[in-house]
């Protein structure tokens, strides 16, 4: 006896999703923006900054990116993603046009309550502006509602600075702090040399209490940088990270994102600095 | 319920759905289809394998993917009476409810446990069960019926509307009347099991002494020994990890189904991710995890511990990793007596 009922909910159903466009950010990095197909879908389809999707060829497998667009620009959705795997090795041959396959939001995504009405500082390291990208237009987008901003971004070498142009542009604005450095630099480079926790001495004063910080980065950044936060006072809670693990399913049931009692997938993957000292296995 | 008409009532539940229940197959005591009823086998050995198998399947298809997308295949799905639940693999389920049935569902497990009626059965502590300790020797949810083997006869509790529409199937086989003697039979029963117990531990006290004992070289100790096999993940009722992998069919077009099948914390590349950096490459800390989830709470909305008691790591690893060992090398802090 065989029982069917196909009008249900999957959670686990990759809905078709459009590139609507794609180019390389540098040397194995592509940004891509995507739109579900389904027009309703697209439109109403919304998200926090800090969640992830799980992008699917059929054939190839499933994995989990970060949104790197913001909320407050709705109908597209936008990803940075390195070559590295099989996965992505299929993504990049594909073009505008083609269709890939797309599930979520997943993952609990920035406390925007926390942060709101504060300074905010945010600090990304290498590939962990992609996901910084989204909170970062969030604030610009909503910058009523929040204080001061302060971006601190550090690169390999100015070639390997992703959104180069467009992080430059945002050096006009008037709105935003923005600091940036690379650990070897070239001849035009006109900004810092050194790890990124050496942009802390041009920070302003700050009210630690006042002051929400987000942080992503390679795993050996986040102890120098959370230093440098517990310098300036801030409190444990107030400093949030954004954390990586391949999830398989996204929604706390296939257990590869567990750490401790926790699921990455649906208790991260943000997480402040005092959760990382709760649950050892975090960083 | 007299012994004499049980392999008839069970026959008569065919009506419910496919029978399934502890048979050998090959030498190997199984869940499995069962083909006549005479072949169940209930009082003494347990299957290796859980009943987990039968709701979170070893591998079956999520999707069929083709040119136009992924269709769901509920295929796997079935009908089914599944006879001879011990208590203990009642109260896996109901662990791995609290995964598979929280939001968002997994339509999957679902599915099956909404197609499923779980016939239970009273059963005898072997050498290696310590399902006292774990609270989870008896079962008061969970079953539709639940059959108390008291030699002369069977107290059967009925624990589903589902249930009740079963006896009524066979009504004359059920005397309603339960006597003071059937009581006292019952008593005296529940008493010489719980005297039967060999091996305990101090389950109550092991979250804190887990959460204590984060840093402890005991870990060190075990992941010299452990062979990474994963047999503990495969033979415990409550590990539900799974992994999923995309297969294509042969042939000229991108055809193929999704796979899901079990996975281990205990294999090297399960907390891997993308650019080859892995989480949990030491050995100590996978065993960590898993004996967090069974010991300490798993996942923050579950709470409670997942051990169910039922004993098998302790006969299936073969390098004796099991909860009963890891438990009294924490609580001692001292490692086991080769």
């Amino acid at each position: 006896m065989t029982v069917c009922n196909h009008e249900d909910n999957n959670p686990f159903q990759p809905e078709a999703a459009r590139i609507v466009r794609q180019h390389d950010l540098i040397k194995d990095h592509r940004f891509f923006q995507v739109r579900f197909v389904d027009m309703k879908r697209a439109m109403s389809f919304t998200y926090n900054p800090g969640q992830f999707v799980m992008l699917s060829i059929p054939g190839v497998g499933e994995a989990p990116f970060s949104i790197s667009s913001t909320p407050s620009r709705p109908g597209i959705l936008e990803m940075g993603i390195r070559r590295t795997g099989k996965l992505t090795e299929a993504l990049f041959t594909k073009r505008d046009n083609d269709i890939i396959y797309m599930r979520g939001p997943y993952g609990n995504g920035f406390n925007l309550d926390q942060m709101r009405n504060k300074d905010i500082i945010i600090v990304a390291g290498g590939l962990g502006v992609i996901p910084l990208r989204s909170i970062l237009y969030y604030v610009l987008d909503n910058r009523d509602q929040f204080g001061r901003l302060f971006f601190l971004y550090g690169a390999r070498t100015p070639e390997e600075m992703l959104f180069r142009t467009e992080f430059f542009e945002l050096k006009e604005r008037h709105d935003i702090e923005c600091l940036y450095t690379v650990d070897k630099a070239t001849s035009e480079w006109s900004e810092d040399v050194g790890v990124v926790t050496k942009l802390f001495a041009k920070l302003p004063e700050i009210d630690p209490h006042q002051t929400n910080a987000v942080i992503c980065g390679p795993p050996v950044m986040y102890k120098y940088v959370i230093q440098e936060l517990l310098k300036l006072e801030l409190p444990k809670n107030q400093i949030q990270m954004t954390l990586e693990r391949r999830m398989k399913c996204g929604v706390g049931k296939c257990g590869h994102c567990a750490l401790d009692h926790i699921y990455t997938c649906i208790d991260g993957p943000v997480f402040t600095y005092w959760d990382t000292l709760h649950f050892r296995e975090l960083i | 319920m007299q012994p004499k008409f049980f392999q008839e009532f069970i026959e008569s539940l065919k009506r419910f759905g496919t029978i399934y229940g502890p048979v050998r197959r090959n030498g190997v005591l199984k869940y499995d289809r069962v083909e006549s009823v005479d072949e169940i086998e209930l009082d003494g050995e347990r299957p290796m394998i859980p009943v987990k198998k039968l709701f979170h399947p070893m591998k079956f298809n999520m999707f069929q993917f083709d040119k136009d997308g992924f269709t769901p295949d509920y295929s796997s799905i079935e009908k089914k009476v599944i006879v001879g639940v011990p208590p203990c693999e009642i109260h896996s389920l109901l662990r791995l409810d609290e995964v598979f049935m929280e939001q968002p569902v997994d339509p999957y497990y679902a599915k099956q446990r909404e197609n499923s009626a779980i016939i239970g059965y009273s059963c005898l502590p072997g050498d290696d069960c310590f399902c006292k300790s774990t609270g989870t020797d008896i079962v008061e949810e969970g079953f539709d019926l639940f059959f108390v083997n008291l030699g002369e006869f069977y107290l059967v509790w009925v624990g589903s509307s589902l249930g009740h529409d079963m006896v009524l199937e066979r009504e004359d086989y059920f005397d309603e009347n339960v006597t003071h003697e059937d009581i006292e039979d019952y008593i005296e029963w529940r008493q010489a099991r719980d005297k039967m117990f060999k091996v305990s531990f101090d389950f109550k006290s092991m979250p804190d002494i887990m959460e204590l004992s984060y840093g402890s070289p005991i870990w060190d100790y075990f992941a010299g020994k452990c062979l990474s096999c994963g047999q503990c993940s495969m033979v415990c009722p409550t590990c539900n990890c799974y992994t999923v992998t995309d297969v294509l069919d042969v042939s000229s077009e991108p055809e193929g189904r999704r796979e899901r099948f079990w996975d281990s914390c205990m294999f090297v590349d399960y907390s891997l991710v993308a650019g080859g950096h892995n989480f949990r490459g030491a050995r100590a800390d996978r065993l960590k995890l898993w004996y967090t989830h069974k010991m300490k709470a798993f996942a923050n909305e579950y709470g409670k511990p997942a051990c169910i008691g039922c004993g098998r790591c302790v006969r299936t690893c073969p390098v004796d990793i099991n909860v009963l060992t890891v438990a009294e090398a924490l609580t001692k802090m001292e490692v086991p007596a080769q």
